[in-house]
């Protein structure tokens, strides 16, 4: 099985094995081995939860700097909605647009505009008969990933429409073939500015048979810290922003699922919160709904690690940039057979080993619950994490796997320690009083 | 029931209302780790759920034991409340006797014994005014 390229990562000289990252991990991926915190790859979903966290700033995320770009003739970036919500004072989003040309960039194809195609295409394909519902929705690509290793029932629930990103990189690609045809794929170099890690992973990784369209995907933070040096209130920006109320709206929670049009949704933000209403939909105790637009980020994608303003003020930022705009301003022709283009639908998805089972088999994995049953009865159930797992639980599942050793619980190796020392005081043989009869 | 059967047990707590149904979220944890079917999971955890309210609602709580071997998924629901007068009533689709405050929840609609045999492929239900109630369910694998 392939290796599953992930973004987030440990800078281990600066992890001290400190257990906060443990304990907020949503998948339990986490493990303090070594003095150090080790990542499981084949959990993590990128989440960003344990960056947020990390006291240390050991955990971080890999990708790519602006100068990764330099090596492309025709550079095309792809700003993410959330960009606009991080400046202060922002009258317009063509200052931002304008100062992504102006710090190199050749050309600018915004991820909103994108966005307008999706709802447009997700509003069709909610109208089809013999899809399974509730729809949830691709965008969030930890969400994506966090319903193939744990909730794998609901895998054909999610709609087989590229996200936003992907759709403006090919709409962006068409766009510079045809206004310079002199230009060769390779010299075409697409750059996404992004909120999140997991977009990374997303395009390092690819989507099943699908390969990504972006070359580089940059931290939405480096960007901003060169944007805000060349973005001037004087200049008068080229007005090229073709994004309406909706597209811009994609950057907070419930911006994507109000642009169905269509009551029976449900918006859920922050990864908890996600993993909860996944339960719910997985045991059919939710009312019958037709679409679900789940995001891993507090807030939506302004909540991405990647960001740099506090989400809710970026929120509130985003209300006022997008009051006097269109709903929308990207459409789709009349379709009564709600056709959703080829090129934009992926077929397969990745194939993942759900992580919900303790083994491959029923026999199996009841001959390890037993067991960890029986080990967890005897585990102090205090969850500390000083043995390097979130909870006494995964301790024991990990003992069970053979991937820990009983002395690693401190509470239980200290009553052991007390025992004996009274054990030794007793027979009178104890260390200090063998010094004193010397 | 073999020799290989895990035993869960689980105490339904009758003072809490808020709490009600944390069992069967449990128990829809662990069935998942043994690797059982998302539609059995449905099944059990709606079954065990409805039994787990019922018990709230009419006997003060009550206990909850649960048996898994490979071939069949036990739910046992004890609780020694005030006991089902007519079992045959009780069973039937709207027939209610939980109280108003707990109707403005949702609850009370007279679904909870139905579902509960809908759910399971088999269920018994021992019970007799002043004795308390106990319901047996199966759900097969």
């Amino acid at each position: 099985m392939n290796r599953y390229e992930h973004s987030v990562c440990l800078d281990v000289s600066k992890c001290n094995g400190c257990t906060t990252c443990l304990k907020h991990c949503p998948t339990e991926a986490i493990r303090i081995r070594d003095k150090h915190a080790v990542i499981n790859a084949d959990r993590c979903i990128d989440c960003g939860q344990c960056i947020r966290v990390c006291p240390n700033q050991a955990k971080k995320a890999n990708y790519k700097k602006l100068e990764a770009m330099d090596r492309f003739r025709w550079k095309i970036a792809l700003p993410a909605p959330s960009l606009y919500g991080q400046f202060e004072n922002l009258g317009d989003v063509d200052y931002v647009l304008q100062g992504l040309l102006d710090i190199g960039f050749d050309d600018v194809f915004e991820v909103s505009a994108a966005a307008e195609l999706v709802s447009a295409y997700t509003r069709r394909y909610i109208r089809r008969e013999g899809v399974k519902r509730p729809i949830i929705s691709s965008a969030c690509p930890a969400v994506v990933r966090l319903i193939a290793l744990r909730f794998p029932s609901l895998y054909d629930n999610i709609m087989p429409i590229l996200p936003p990103m992907e759709v403006a990189a090919m709409l962006a690609r068409e766009r510079a073939r045809k206004a310079h045809p002199e230009l060769r794929d390779e010299d075409i170099g697409v750059c996404f500015i992004s909120p999140c890690p997991a977009k990374v992973s997303y395009v390092a990784q690819g989507f099943g048979s699908y390969k990504s369209q972006v070359d580089c995907v940059v931290a939405m933070k480096d960007v901003y810290f060169a944007l805000i040096n060349v973005m001037s209130s004087d200049k008068i920006p080229t007005p090229v922003s073709h994004s309406g109320m909706i597209g811009i709206s994609w950057a907070t929670s419930g911006g994507e699922s109000s642009a169905v049009f269509n009551d029976s949704y449900l918006a859920a933000d922050g990864i908890r919160n996600v993993i909860d209403v996944l339960d719910e939909i997985e045991t059919g105790k939710l009312p019958h709904l037709e679409f679900i637009e789940l995001n891993a980020c507090e807030g939506g994608c302004v909540g991405g690690v990647l960001a740099v303003e506090n989400p809710y003020i970026a929120r509130t930022r985003l209300q006022s940039l997008r009051r006097y705009l269109p709903v929308s301003q990207n459409f789709l022709e009349e379709d009564e057979e709600n056709r959703v283009p080829d090129e934009l639908v992926f077929d397969d998805k990745p194939v993942c080993r759900p992580i919900t089972r303790l083994a491959d088999s029923m026999v199996e994995s009841m001959r390890r619950m037993s067991e960890i049953n029986r080990l967890s009865g005897e585990l102090p159930g205090l969850d500390c994490g000083s043995c390097g797992a979130p909870t006494c639980r995964a301790f024991a599942e990990d003992l069970v796997r053979g991937e820990a050793a009983p002395d690693d619980c401190v509470v239980r190796l200290c009553e052991q320690l007390k025992a004996e020392c009274a054990e030794l005081r007793r027979r009178r043989i104890g260390p200090v009083r063998k010094e004193k009869e010397e | 029931m073999s020799e290989e059967t895990l035993c869960f047990h689980f105490d339904v707590d009758g003072d809490d209302f808020t709490s009600a149904g944390q069992a069967s979220v449990q128990v829809k944890k662990l069935l998942r780790e043994l690797g059982v079917s998302p539609e059995v999971i449905r099944r059990v955890s709606i079954a065990m759920y409805e039994g787990e309210i019922n018990m709230v609602i009419h006997a003060g709580g009550g206990k909850a034991d649960v048996l898994v071997d490979e071939t069949s998924i036990v739910i046992i629901l004890t609780d020694e409340g005030p006991g089902i007068p007519n079992i045959k009533q009780a069973m039937q689709e709207g027939y209610s006797t939980a109280p108003d405050n707990v109707r403005s929840l949702g609850f009370g609609a007279g679904m909870g014994l139905p579902n509960m045999k809908r759910y399971t492929d088999h269920m018994e239900i021992e019970s007799a005014p002043g004795k308390g109630t106990t319901i047996k369910m199966t759900v097969e694998l």
